[in-house]
């Protein structure tokens, strides 16, 4: 690994940003009057879709860069960002509806934005599954970069179509409006979260890429081997 | 005639030809256009008032799942009888090949769905001759954001394990901005607004065929070189 010790550094890093983030969300920022408690989860699922969508935007700059270059490391970085970002996508999907139960009365609601959060997570399971499928890492590797290219340019399309979708057809009745101005102390443990977040996906993603690569590396030697 | 012109002239006649010699997709695919008519009525019982609403909805569903089958096949006769170095081998640019492809598939598509709509009409005593000129408008922009993404996607899976499960999976998430636009702007013409009422949809589904067209365009030679 070329950074060995920077790639350790940053982990530590991000586990000293959760738990400063976790203490923040718990011990620091008040209590929210209207939802009380449950209103926390909001330190965990605003932070994961941020990260979410700073992957997917990795995929596509990955996707761009190996179909640009042929290099393989475009192609691991854009494979590594799209499995972060379904998992962040999940967590996103998850702590939102344990927060919709109590809040809203349901786990579940076609609102627009959990539409779109959830179409842009069937669409990087398909990226992920095709990747799966495919053996020969050159072919995968184009392949994969033109599913990731027309997955990213959807999402705008995606977005719009579903907001329009839901505004046609009745407005929000569940859903309140945001409550904004957010106060100081909620913002300001929402933005070391978001950080704490940031860091943790740049150190996963920094070990998956170099996961990726070893694996590459094997399978090569071993080809050569026979 | 430029060469470009010539070469997407080409694929789109041999395409139409096979088709025409052994009408295996136009044959299997109004058969099974019309299984769906009867399914949708059945899964949804007699009464009229609950049709009535999914009408718009079941259309669009019979359109999708018959692309699913008809867009699958795009280069199935390649991959099976060996030919895929005969498209690699083709002089010039690459995405002439897809543009021809793309024809071929918007002529096959658009000739199932004329069927399924008649049969549509007629089984579900939809007066159609109000809607009509909406339709006219609808149809075609819906079928190219359909078949655009689906003939590049066809591309990608024709060499794929899991080919058949794989396809509906990719292409099916992609879809949804372009299911929900022409289902809200054939409900409109259905009902013998004025089209106008749903320039929006329009617009967002013109946009979204002109993307995916671009992406298709620019990304088919990768593809292609397996």
């Amino acid at each position: 690994m070329p950074h060995r010790p920077l790639v350790g550094a940053l982990g530590w890093l991000a586990l000293l940003a959760l738990l400063a983030g976790l203490g923040m969300a718990f011990g620091y920022a008040p209590r929210e009057a209207v939802q009380g408690n449950v209103q926390r989860i909001m330190y965990v699922h605003v932070p994961a879709v941020l990260t979410a969508y700073l992957a997917f935007g990795l995929v596509l700059v990955g996707s761009i860069g190996y179909l640009a270059t042929a290099r393989m490391g475009w192609d691991r970085l854009a494979a590594a960002a799209a499995e972060l970002g379904v998992l962040f996508t999940g967590i996103t999907i998850a702590s939102g509806s344990i927060w919709g139960k109590p809040t809203w009365g349901t786990w579940w609601t076609w609102d627009a934005r959990l539409t779109s959060t959830a179409i842009l997570f069937l669409v990087y399971v398909g990226y992920l599954l095709l990747r799966a499928m495919v053996e020969e890492p050159e072919r995968r590797g184009r392949f994969a970069a033109v599913v990731g290219i027309v997955g990213a340019a959807n999402i705008p399309i995606v977005h719009f179509s579903v907001k329009w979708w839901r505004a046609l057809h009745q407005p929000s009745t569940i859903l309140g409006p945001e409550p904004s101005p957010i106060a100081a102390p909620i913002a300001l443990a929402l933005l070391v979260n978001w950080v704490a977040f940031t860091l943790l996906f740049g150190y996963f993603l920094t070990r998956r890429v170099e996961i990726a690569r070893l694996e590459d590396a094997a399978l090569q030697g071993a080809v050569r081997a026979r | 005639m430029s060469g470009y012109a010539r070469r997407v002239g080409i694929v789109l006649w041999k395409d139409l030809l096979v088709e025409r010699r052994t009408k295996e997709s136009l044959n299997a695919l109004l058969f099974f256009g019309l299984l769906l008519l009867f399914l949708f009525q059945f899964s949804l019982g007699p009464d009229r008032a609950q049709v009535e609403s999914v009408l718009p909805g079941l259309l669009w569903l019979g359109f999708v799942l018959a692309g699913l089958l008809g867009l699958g096949r795009s280069f199935l006769a390649e991959r099976d009888n060996d030919c895929w170095e005969g498209l690699l081998l083709t002089p010039g640019d690459k995405s002439a090949i897809y543009l021809g492809k793309l024809a071929a598939n918007l002529c096959v598509m658009g000739a199932v769905e004329l069927v399924i709509l008649a049969l549509f009409g007629l089984f579900f005593d939809v007066d159609l001759s109000r809607a009509l000129p909406g339709l006219a408008v609808v149809l075609p922009l819906g079928t190219l954001g359909l078949a655009t993404v689906g003939t590049l996607f066809a591309a990608v899976t024709a060499q794929v394990r899991a080919r058949e499960l794989l396809f509906p999976v990719l292409l099916l998430p992609v879809q949804v901005p372009v299911l929900l636009a022409t289902v809200s702007a054939t409900q409109v013409a259905l009902a013998g607004q004025p089209l106008a009422d749903a320039r929006a949809w329009l617009q967002l589904l013109a946009a979204a065929d002109l993307v995916y067209l671009v992406i298709g365009l620019l990304t088919f030679e990768f593809v292609l070189e397996a």
